[in-house]
């Protein structure tokens, strides 16, 4: 069992956990993983590909690169490992290391940041057939402290104050991505995202 | 290159301005050849609409010349002469695979799509030049555009047919044939309309087309009830008659089978409801004036059908909830899936079943497109539709 297998899943239903509207939902981890303050992000995206498609793609994790809008670059260490490099405002970086923790082919994937991360989180991915004919319904699911001081600032900056806003924004544009080969944008070329 | 950009409530200027540029491999830029001002364009300009910024380009009925192809795309190849939907429709989402296309997944650029996220459940497609709630797409009121998933969304015209006969196929001949589709026609049928605009003309010409028996137009405009009438519509002026009464009294007591409200958020007319909507829309506390809406849900037989092809953004008071449910109604509505009905329209208009250049009753210069926006609003019964030409 990962962090994220919450014991709380009995007490919402069949919802996930994410759509808990009680703020202390990811405290229940807090004390086995000895959590700083634990915030919780989750989003569900319908993505119109073959379940094993979209596995593969967030398996090879230097992909997310590409859909990621504050990360500049993903260093692949071995098949397990990787650093991450994300953008932060006034020309700042955060970085990390993260190993997948958890791989279930076509199904599942979970990771965890190695010690000394600037920030420390774990996270965890499903991938489900939606009803037939209607793709695979992709479930990220992300705990993280943000950080005290000053890279903690950044943080929330970089998060849009709103940490789920990053979160559907990201999965939003890896489905345009999946779906279309694109990065939809209004945006001149010097201005718009990289696909 | 020029194009028409917003400012503010009814300030509307020609501008230079950056030259669109290819951004993703399915783009193309389309020299801009015809480009019409659409109705819902006045709510832009009455500021009815919310998230435009300063300098955003509008227009999205347009038509052109694609001069510039991204490598994806291989549809299109130059000197096509293409109309483009307004809608922005990526084709290959679950919504695009079950043309429902003004409801893309994917056209609407990720941090954008927030905003009608939270304001309406779920975030909507892309249009061109409709604020950024639907994506802040520069608009074809311009030289030229960008067009982003252009292997999808504009059609080919052939040669011989002339761009006034095929420019509306970018929005308001769709847009009236899906409000008229909408109906669900059966035989005998009575269809009425409220709003002999644009999208109100359509819509009768194709419910006559799809079948209707007899066809009932509202509007107060002598001019457009004409045009109304040429069209074969009978004609009611809501200003002489009251409108449920000649209703009932030409249908046999019943009502119409299935009504269009065509008006959308800027009803005018000076019912209580509407004198009380435009107070609260003035002062912030709704956004949406809904008499026509009203008084279609008013009107409607028991068990009829309702057709909303007007627009609405936000919330409307004093609904009348009890009517709609308990006559049994069905309501259909949404932005036109306008590459649904590319084709078969286009095929209608070569034939010479659909005509749509009777509407036109203004050509001028791109240059003059703020004269064209003061006149479209303040002489709705001379102004029925203003041509731009950009070049």
């Amino acid at each position: 069992m990962t962090t994220l297998d919450l014991e709380a899943k009995k007490e919402i239903g069949d919802a996930p956990v994410s759509s808990s509207v009680r703020s202390d939902r990811a405290a229940i981890d807090q004390q086995d993983r000895d959590w700083e303050n634990g915030t919780l992000v989750g989003r569900t995206v319908t993505i119109n590909r073959p379940r094993q498609d979209v596995y593969l793609f967030w398996r090879d994790v230097a992909n997310l690169a590409r859909v990621m809008e504050n990360v500049e670059r993903i260093d692949k260490i071995d098949d397990r490992r990787s650093h991450w490099v994300v953008t932060a405002p006034a020309g700042r970086t955060v970085e990390w290391d993260s190993v997948i923790t958890e791989d279930d082919p076509g199904r599942l994937l979970a990771w965890e940041s190695v010690e000394g991360a600037d920030v420390r989180h774990t996270g965890r991915v499903e991938f489900r057939d939606g009803p037939p004919g209607r793709g695979t319904e992709v479930t990220a699911t992300i705990v993280y402290d943000a950080p005290a001081g000053e890279v903690g600032r950044i943080l929330a900056k970089l998060f849009q104050k709103e940490p789920k806003i990053q979160a559907r924004r990201d999965l939003r544009r890896l489905k345009q991505f999946m779906e279309t080969g694109e990065i939809s944008t209004s945006e001149p070329p010097d201005a718009a995202p990289r696909a | 290159m020029r194009a028409l950009t917003w400012h503010g409530k009814q300030d509307v200027r020609v501008d230079t301005v950056p030259d669109p540029q290819i951004v993703n491999p399915r783009d193309c830029i389309i020299k801009i050849t015809s480009t019409a001002i659409c109705g819902s364009d006045l709510h832009l300009y009455d500021g009815y609409i919310p998230t435009m910024q300063a300098g955003d380009i509008l227009g999205h009925e347009f038509m052109g010349e694609v001069v510039e192809v991204g490598h994806g795309n291989a549809k299109l190849k130059l000197g096509d002469r293409v109309v483009v939907p307004f809608t922005i429709s990526c084709g290959s989402c679950f919504f695009c695979e079950h043309l429902q296309f003004s409801a893309c997944d994917n056209s609407n650029p990720a941090h954008k799509a927030d905003m009608s996220e939270i304001a309406y459940g779920y975030p909507m497609g892309g249009a061109f030049g409709y604020s950024h709630l639907t994506g802040g797409y520069a608009g074809g009121q311009a030289e030229y555009v960008r067009v982003p998933y252009s292997d999808v969304g504009p059609i080919v015209i052939p040669d011989g047919l002339e761009d006034e006969k095929v420019l509306f196929l970018s929005d308001i001949l769709p847009t009236g044939w899906m409000a008229a589709e909408n109906c669900a026609i059966e035989p005998g049928d009575t269809v009425a309309v409220w709003g002999c605009g644009p999208v109100g003309l359509f819509a009768i010409q194709s419910a006559l087309i799809l079948g209707a028996h007899r066809v009932i137009a509202i509007d107060h405009h002598p001019r457009r009830l004409e045009l109304a009438k040429s069209l074969g519509a009978e004609i009611l002026n809501f200003e002489d008659v009251d409108v449920h009464e000649a209703l009932a009294e030409m249908t046999g007591g019943i009502g119409p089978d299935a009504c269009i409200d065509a008006v959308g958020l800027e009803s005018h007319g000076w019912a209580i409801d509407n004198v009380l909507d435009m107070a609260k829309a003035k002062v912030g506390l709704a956004t949406d004036r809904t008499h026509a809406l009203r008084q279609v849900i008013h009107c409607v037989r028991k068990g009829g059908r309702v057709s909303i092809p007007g627009v609405y953004g936000g919330m409307a008071d004093k609904f009348p909830i009890g009517a709609l449910m308990e006559k049994g109604l069905t309501v259909k509505s949404g932005q036109t899936h306008v590459q649904k009905y590319s084709k078969q329209l286009l095929e209608m208009i070569g034939e010479g079943k659909i005509d749509t250049t009777f509407l036109i009753s203004h050509r001028m210069p791109l240059e003059k497109a703020p004269d064209g926006y003061k006149m479209f609003k303040e002489q709705q019964n001379d102004v029925t539709k203003v041509v731009l030409k950009p070049h």
